[in-house]
Formats: C-alpha cells, sequence, structure tokens
C-alpha cells in the first residue's frame, strides 16, 4: 500500500504514471516497485541524455547514481550512439567459437591499459557472469576452492558471484557456500592474514572500494599488504573494478591509483557506456592456463558480442583522451571543496566525506540518513542512491564529463537537499524511514 | 587494432566529440584562472612569456622551414616581440583587480571572457600564437589555438611550450590548448560552440567572415592594402630608408606592408634614386609586365610568392637584379581593379605610382583602400600636419603611420600604438574593433554603480579583496581522496597520512605558489644588495 506520507507525491502523479506504476507492480517486479514508491521516490525514467534523466512526467534529474558508473560518460553520449549505428551497418553479436575482430580488438586494447603482463581478456555479458569467469580462472590457475572477500562485499548475483559478495543477496536463493567462501573484515589486515595462512585460498576478491558498502575508503597501505598477503600465502589477487575502473577514481584503473598490480582484473558497468552490454575479465598471462589447456572451457554466446566490444573500444578511447583525466581532477576537486562547504553548514547531520575522485560516498549521522536525503534530492532534481550495505551512506557518483556549470548547479542543489533532510531528520522528525 | 575496426570507430564525432572536450576543460581551467590574483598571473604570463622568448629562434626557422615564408633573422625579432615584449608592455597594467572611482561612487570589476578561440596565420604563425596567448593568461582567460594547417608543426610547439611553462607557474591544467589537427569542419563547430566567449580570427577573409558568422562574438581582422604617400614635404633619404626597411622587413608578411608608394610629383624622381640606393630595384616597363603576370595572372595573388625574398622572386621570373636587392619597385600608372598591382601583396614587390598634388595623392591613397583594406593601415611621409590631416581624414585607414616603416608602425613597434599583431580594421573592415587589439579586448568589467543621490554614501572598498575567504579553486592537478567518519578504521587513519599517500593537490599547489614567492622574495634582496 501507498505511503501516506507520501500524498503530494501521489497527487502529483499523472493518470498514465498512476497506470503505469500500476502494471509494473502487476507485471514487473512488485516489490522493487513499491519499494521506491513507499522512499518517495516515484522516478520513472523516459528521455535521458548526457548527465540528465527525464522522469515520464517531465521532470529533470541530474544523474549521481550512473548506475553505478555504466553511464559513466553520460547517457547515450554521441560518440557511442554513432559507432554503434556504424557497427550495425557490418557487425551483429558475433559467433563466439571464432576469432572475432572485434573481440581480439578490444583484448588488445585492454592489455595495453591494464598494464603489467595482464594480458587475456575473456567477456562476459554482465559483471557477476565476469566474476564467475575470474573466480573459476583463478581456480583453474591454482587447483584451489577457496575464495576470500570482503564483509558486506558485492560482487553481482550470478552463482560464484553472489556466493563472494554479502549474504544480504545469497541467502535469499540458499546459495551461500560458507565452506569455499570466506568473508573478513575490510581494512582488517590481520583478519586477512588469518584467513589466507593455512595457503588454502585460491583468490582474494576486492573491490578496489567496496560500492554497496557505501564506498568505506581502503586505508593507506592496506590493498598493497593484501596483494602482499596473497603473494605469501599463494593467492591470486582479483580486482573488482566495475565501479572504480575507468577514470573514476583519476586513474584509469582505480587499483593503479592505489599502486598494486592485480593478477586478475573484472570490468563491467561502464565499459558498455550504457549502450551494450558486455563485462570483461583480463588476466596476467601466467593464470589464464585454461585459455591453452581448453580453450572452449568457458563459452557465452552473447559474451563479448563485437557490437559491445566496439563500444568498449570506444568508451576507452574517450577516457584515454588527454583532456580527460585534468577534467577528472577539476570535478572531484571541486566536489571535494564543495562539499566541504555544506558539511560546514549542517555539520550535525552531514557529517563525513569518503572520495576518491568522482567516487563518493556521503555519511548521514542519522539512523538510515542516506534515505531522506535521497528523497529530498529526488524531489529537488538530482538522482543519488544510498547505500544497501550501509544506509547511513549516500552513494554520490558524478560523471567524468560533467560540466563546470553542471557541477556548479548539482552543488547548489545538494546543499538545498540537505538542508531539507537535515530539517526533517533533526527537526519535527515526524517522517521515518525504513528499508 | 585491424583495418575494419578502426574503421568502423572512425565516425565524424570522433573529432568534435575530442573538441568538445578541450572545450569542456578550457571551461573548466577558465572557471578557476577568472579568480587568480594579480600576482599569480603575472608569475604566470611571465613564465609563459619566458618559455616563449627561449625558443624565439628556433621556432623562428621552424616556421620559415614549414611554410616557406619570410626570413629567420625577422621572424626571430618578432617572437621577442610577441614573447617578452608583449610582457614587458602590458606588466604595469592590471586587468585583475577592482577598480574604484570614488568621485562617479563606482567600483569596477574586471570580468575575464572565459574561452578565447585564436586562430593563427600561417603568415605569422609562432610570434602571432605567443601573442593571442600572452593576451589570455595576462586577461585570466584560457586560450584554445587554432594553427593554419600550413604551420600546426611550429604552432604546436610554441603553444606547447607556453602550457607546460604557465602550468609549472601555478594555472590550472588546461588552460592553454591546441587543436594539432585543424580542419575546416572542426574550426567551424568550435567557433560556433556556445562554450566560445570570443573567437580572435587572424587570417584570410573567408575565415575572418566565418568567424564572425559563426553567432559568437567575435575579433577578426581584415586585409591590408596600404598606401605610402610622399609629399614634397618629405625628408626623401630618411622616407626611402624607411620603406625599403619596412617593405622588406620578413619580406613583407605582415599585413601592415607598404602596397603602393604614392609620390608627389616634384619629388617623384628623387625619391625613386634614393630609394634605389637603399636597395630597391625599379623595374623596367616589360619587367613590371612580367611581375604582375606571374604575381596575379592567375586571377588571385601567387601565394607561392608570399614572404619570398626580392631576389629569388626575381630569379624566378628571369629578371637580373643586384644580389643586394630587398625591395622591387614596379611603377604604375593607376591604381584600380585595372592594375593588378595595386592590389595587396605578401612579398617584397611594391607598386610607385606619381600624383601631381597633394589632392590627387589623398584620392590615389583612397582608392587603393576602396580596393582592399579598409580600416587597415596607411603610411604617410610628411613634415606638413596639414597635409597629414587631411589625409588621415579622408582615407580610410584607422591607423595612419606618419615618417615610420609602415609594417613595424602600423602595429605598434616603433610607433606609440599598442603593439599587436592583431590588428583590428573597424567597421570600415566589417570588424568590431578599430584598434590595435591588446588584452583589453578580452575582459569585461562589472561596475557597481552607487546612487547618484548626494545623501547616498559610497561605501569603502580600500583594502577588501574580491575572493577572500573562498572555498580552494579546483585547478585539475589531481583527484582528492579522503575517508569518512563514520567508516570503520576511519578513527585509527591518520588523516595526514591518508593526505600523503592521496596527495593533496590543492595544498601542494599552495605550498608550491610559497615556495615560489620565497624564492623571488629571496632574489629581489639579492639583487637589491647587489647595487
Amino acid at each position: 500500500m501507498a505511503n501516506p506520507d507520501n500524498a503530494e507525491m501521489l497527487e502529483a502523479q499523472s493518470p498514465e504514471k498512476k497506470e503505469f506504476i500500476r502494471k509494473s507492480i502487476e507485471f514487473w517486479n512488485p516489490g522493487k516497485t513499491q519499494f521506491w514508491q513507499d522512499a518517495g521516490v516515484d522516478l520513472v525514467i523516459d528521455r535521458r541524455e548526457g548527465y540528465f534523466l527525464h522522469d515520464m512526467d517531465g521532470r529533470r534529474l541530474i544523474d549521481v547514481h550512473l548506475n553505478g558508473g555504466t553511464y559513466n560518460i553520460g547517457h547515450r553520449h554521441p560518440e557511442l550512439v554513432e559507432v554503434l549505428n556504424r557497427g550495425t551497418q557490418r557487425f551483429d553479436m558475433g559467433n563466439h567459437h571464432f576469432p572475432a575482430l572485434g573481440r581480439t580488438a578490444l583484448a588488445e586494447k585492454l592489455a595495453k591499459s591494464c598494464g603489467g603482463d595482464l594480458h587475456y581478456t575473456i567477456y562476459g555479458s554482465g559483471g557477476g557472469e565476469a566474476i564467475d569467469i575470474a573466480i573459476k580462472t583463478a581456480r583453474h590457475a591454482k587447483q584451489k576452492k577457496k575464495i576470500v572477500s570482503i564483509i558486506k562485499a558485492y560482487h553481482g548475483h550470478t552463482g560464484l558471484a553472489v556466493a563472494a559478495g554479502a549474504d544480504r543477496f545469497s541467502k535469499l536463493f540458499l546459495s551461500e557456500k560458507p565452506d569455499e567462501f570466506i568473508n573478513v573484515p575490510f581494512n582488517d589486515l590481520n583478519a586477512m592474514e588469518d584467513a589466507l595462512k593455512a595457503k588454502d585460498v585460491a583468490a582474494v576478491i576486492m573491490e578496489t572500494i567496496p560500492a554497496t558498502y557505501g564506498f568505506p575508503m581502503p586505508l593507506p597501505g592496506y590493498l598493497t599488504e593484501v596483494k602482499k598477503l596473497c603473494e605469501r600465502y599463494d593467492a591470486l589477487y582479483i580486482a573488482d573494478e566495475v565501479q572504480t575502473g575507468l577514470m573514476r577514481t583519476g586513474e584509469m584503473w582505480g587499483y593503479q591509483r592505489y599502486g598494486i598490480q592485480p593478477d586478475i582484473v573484472v570490468i563491467g558497468k561502464g565499459i558498455s557506456g550504457g549502450m551494450y552490454p558486455i563485462a570483461c575479465v583480463v588476466v596476467r598471462e601466467p593464470y589464464a592456463g585454461w585459455l591453452k589447456q581448453d580453450g572452449f572451457g568457458h563459452m557465452a554466446t552473447m559474451g563479448g558480442a563485437e557490437l559491445g566490444c566496439l563500444v568498449a573500444m570506444k568508451t576507452l578511447e574517450i577516457l584515454e583522451r588527454p583532456q580527460m583525466k585534468p577534467m577528472v581532477n577539476y570535478i572531484s576537486e571541486l566536489m571535494a571543496s564543495g562539499l566541504a562547504e555544506i558539511m560546514k553548514l549542517y555539520s550535525d547531520f552531514f557529517v563525513g566525506i569518503r572520495q576518491c575522485g568522482v567516487v563518493l560516498g556521503l555519511e548521514f549521522d542519522y539512523p538510515e540518513g542516506a534515505k531522506p536525503v535521497m528523497k529530498h534530492l529526488y524531489e529537488n532534481g538530482v538522482w543519488a542512491i544510498f547505500s544497501t550495505l550501509d544506509p547511513r551512506v549516500l552513494q554520490f557518483k558524478p560523471g567524468v564529463l560533467m560540466t563546470a556549470p553542471l557541477c556548479e548547479e548539482l552543488l547548489e542543489r545538494v546543499e538545498r537537499s540537505i538542508g531539507l533532510a537535515r530539517a526533517e531528520c533533526k527537526g519535527s522528525g515526524k517522517r521515518r524511514y525504513a528499508a | 587494432m585491424n583495418a575494419i575496426v578502426e574503421e568502423l570507430l572512425a565516425g565524424e564525432k570522433r573529432q568534435t566529440g575530442t573538441a568538445d572536450m578541450m572545450l569542456q576543460l578550457a571551461e573548466w581551467a577558465a572557471a578557476s584562472y577568472a579568480h587568480y590574483d594579480r600576482a599569480a598571473v603575472d608569475r604566470i604570463t611571465k613564465a609563459a612569456a619566458d618559455a616563449a622568448f627561449a625558443l624565439a629562434g628556433p621556432l623562428a626557422e621552424a616556421a620559415v622551414k614549414e611554410t616557406g615564408f619570410g626570413v629567420a633573422e625577422h621572424k626571430k625579432i618578432k617572437n621577442e616581440i610577441c614573447s617578452r615584449g608583449i610582457y614587458e608592455a602590458y606588466k604595469s597594467e592590471d586587468f585583475c583587480s577592482k577598480r574604484v572611482i570614488a568621485e562617479q561612487k563606482i567600483v569596477e570589476v574586471p570580468r575575464a571572457a572565459g574561452i578565447v578561440f585564436a586562430l593563427t596565420p600561417s603568415t605569422n604563425p609562432v610570434c602571432t600564437v605567443f601573442f593571442k596567448i600572452l593576451l589570455a593568461l595576462m586577461t585570466r582567460n584560457a586560450i584554445i589555438v587554432s594553427p593554419h594547417p600550413y604551420a600546426k608543426k611550429c604552432s604546436a610547439e610554441g603553444v606547447l611550450a607556453m602550457a607546460k611553462a604557465a602550468e609549472q607557474a601555478g594555472a590550472p591544467a588546461g588552460i592553454i590548448q591546441i587543436i594539432t589537427e585543424p580542419n575546416l569542419p572542426l574550426i567551424n563547430y568550435v567557433m560556433q560552440s556556445p562554450r566560445v566567449s570570443v573567437i580572435l580570427a587572424t587570417g584570410g577573409t573567408p575565415m575572418v567572415r566565418a568567424a564572425y558568422s559563426s553567432g559568437n562574438p567575435a575579433i577578426g581582422v581584415g586585409p591590408g592594402n596600404a598606401p605610402a604617400f610622399v609629399d614634397a614635404s618629405a625628408d626623401l633619404n630618411v622616407a626611402a630608408k624607411r620603406i625599403i626597411g619596412s617593405k622588406s622587413f620578413d619580406n613583407s608578411i605582415l599585413c601592415t606592408n607598404e602596397s603602393v608608394v604614392v609620390a608627389e610629383e616634384a619629388i617623384a624622381d628623387k625619391l625613386l634614386q634614393a630609394m634605389a640606393k637603399t636597395g630597391a630595384y625599379v623595374a623596367k616597363p616589360d619587367e613590371v609586365d612580367n611581375i604582375r603576370e606571374y604575381l596575379f595572372g592567375l586571377g588571385s595573388f601567387n601565394v607561392e610568392v608570399v614572404g619570398k625574398s626580392a631576389t629569388e622572386i626575381a630569379s624566378r621570373i628571369g629578371i637580373k637584379v643586384p644580389s643586394s636587392t630587398k625591395v622591387i619597385l614596379t611603377p604604375i600608372d593607376r591604381v584600380g581593379i585595372d592594375e593588378a598591382l595595386s592590389k595587396e601583396k605578401l612579398c617584397p614587390v611594391l607598386g610607385f605610382v606619381r600624383v601631381p598634388h597633394v589632392h590627387s595623392g589623398i584620392s590615389t591613397s583612397r582608392a587603393l583602400i576602396r580596393m582592399s583594406g579598409a580600416g587597415h593601415s596607411a603610411a604617410i611621409h610628411s613634415s606638413n600636419p596639414a597635409n597629414i590631416l587631411r589625409f588621415a581624414s579622408a582615407v580610410k585607414a584607422l591607423r595612419v603611420v606618419v615618417n615610420a616603416p609602415c609594417s613595424q608602425g602600423a602595429a605598434g613597434f616603433g610607433t606609440h600604438l599598442a603593439p599587436s599583431f592583431t590588428i583590428g580594421t573597424g567597421y570600415f573592415g566589417r570588424s568590431s574593433v578599430g584598434e590595435n587589439i591588446g588584452p583589453k579586448h578580452l575582459v569585461n568589467w562589472t561596475r557597481i554603480a552607487y546612487s547618484d543621490e548626494a545623501n547616498e554614501a559610497f561605501g569603502d572598498f580600500s583594502g577588501l579583496e574580491t575572493w577572500n575567504g573562498q572555498a580552494p579553486l579546483p585547478i585539475g592537478r589531481e583527484a582528492p581522496m579522503t575517508i569518512g567518519r563514520l567508516q570503520e578504521g576511519a578513527e585509527r587513519a591518520d588523516q595526514s597520512l591518508f593526505a600523503q599517500v592521496g596527495g593533496d593537490a590543492v595544498a601542494d599547489e599552495i605550498a608550491l605558489m610559497r615556495e615560489e614567492i620565497r624564492r623571488i622574495v629571496l632574489e629581489e634582496l639579492r639583487a637589491a644588495f647587489r647595487k
């Protein structure tokens, strides 16, 4: 049933929107659809362009959710639209059994981009599938089964990926495998060492900055030490770069920002440009043995679809241009100083900023404080999402091609919205939010 | 990568997309740089000027090699003038601080234009690049240079060196950029971008007109066709020297060069002799025909002779001239569309026409500019102020150089005009600016205006700085890293250590600037002790 606190929202809805939401509950996903209505976010995305979403009732929102970086370079980037159009004049998904022009070209480009002896690329059509491939590859290389990951990690929803992540998503489907998948606290080197000591672990899998957990930042030296522990105890290091890759930390790959060289890199979301599904696993030469032993060992009809490869290559090309890096620096520098100013205004509510480039988590010292902030942002023309696994933290993810005027507008809207959310939480406190 | 994939990736939007990113970066840089104070701006401008000056010689040679135009030795002089010279010329002017005009109860606050899009020519490539970049820097603008395709290599080298020096001196990242592979569709795209604040267009007429048609504010310059009128009162030997020196400077490639000498009949022979003595070769009638044919036989000016030396042109036509020849003088009977040699000539070929009296000299000069060069330059050699005033009032030129070489004088060198390689041709020449372009054309002023009622007191603005207490400026150097307060382990983390690991660009920048200031103060102290 509708939340009575959202009467104003319901009143503003067009008959068409009301009817659509009803159908969404009826045919698509009742739980999820209803959740958003209760949270005061009745977004139904119609047109999209750049960093703007247009609700079907016509409201415009600045997108700083970006589906975890999927729309890193914006919605329907004109160069991606063009390359996809050109691509369809000649290519389709391709035949995954054969050497393919697009797949090989992208693999070559990724080998160059990822550095070191990261060399072979194996394709999936989404991040979860790519995580499964990475885990399978590590298991084959090390001939061991155990995988270590972080408590409240999120790696996707396929078989191995969901087992590696927080039980929030595995228990529901009776898919947790505690014997094979060990969880340790983030930023805790002792716990990590304890988990690896027996040398029975195939790989540690790490989101460079855990996204769904609200972007807690790796403490200085943490990731480099984890990598060293992996080397000491004969485990591979899998970097889940789905949310931290593609310039979002200020470097092409998040692990480069932290000065490590992983054994396996998982790339998803943004590499697709939000235009054609694709995900990639880049593996160091010594650990890609199965590709030589049995090249048919893992297959995916849609993995590395060639249209997706073209889009991915164009995405990389755009991100590799010399203008990109200073632009990300500008955006993240402005967000740092602008948000710090806002924090001064509402220091009893907005208490912390977690930041690495344009990967940002905003901390609110209030139970589930990110939810009212999300709602007020939504009402004030900004779409950002709370962190599922730590709802005090708002995920705040500006795109790497945001312009100076748009950033300024965003900060102005954020200031207003946080002020309203603070008044609501710390003031009369008449509304409560629950997941 | 294979050719099929590369072909699919090579859409038209590749270059416009790249251009958009340049503009976006420039927009960030401009927003930041507009907040810099005068001391920082001066330091940055000087660093860029010094970097340019250091390359004056090598890039003069590179420009001649790449374009085939002009004289390296002369280009070096122009490059020096347009680097340190321009810096020195404007270093005492302040385009960054407020001005208080207490008696009018007005405060003027400088507002940088934003993004300057600079089109630079093949004829004076490097010096124009230097000039426009320094103008932009001293007025706190970002600049994107689009060099002439014939001169893209030497231009890029100059631009990149200045960009590096400016950024090392503290300028925001991307403040100076260049389109390394210019082409017409790309230039048109950038010219029409709503992000461009002003176009500074130097080049051929079609390009300048395109700039004006772009829909963006533009400052364009037109072609020249300067008459040099010598009346009976002139000191002929000095006049001859000045005209020949000017016409041969950089093989006459400046648009301010003399096109035709208009000589009063009474002194014409003597003037010719004086010019012949200082390096002019006076062509015989059949030679004049050959020269006309070679220069204009194809209907328009033969670009092969642009910036070539007099001896080289003579040898190409097959005229024997002394090796010391600097200028080829071509006597003509009239000026107008029926005499091609009265058109603009970017080479050391100089027309020479006799007129019976001053009145005719003025009407002949007007006729010359009627063909082309309206609003541009003219020269007069005379000791008669009445003639000078008549000439200047009648001829449609917006700078009239008196008793000086026109090439240099009209560009502000050897006269007190503003030193410039971008000559505004005003309304006569279909341009928005009628004077030599300088930094003042790249800045607007917000005027704070109080009520003029006597009982409304004017505020005290003394000691107030425009940007006091502002948040740190983004300068595009390094993406910040911080941890929040709520995450587990946050209390254990030493934030200062974290800042070291992540790097704090703004703090680094301030430290760098402090160090630089310390160094400057020390240098000044040392200099003071030496005296």
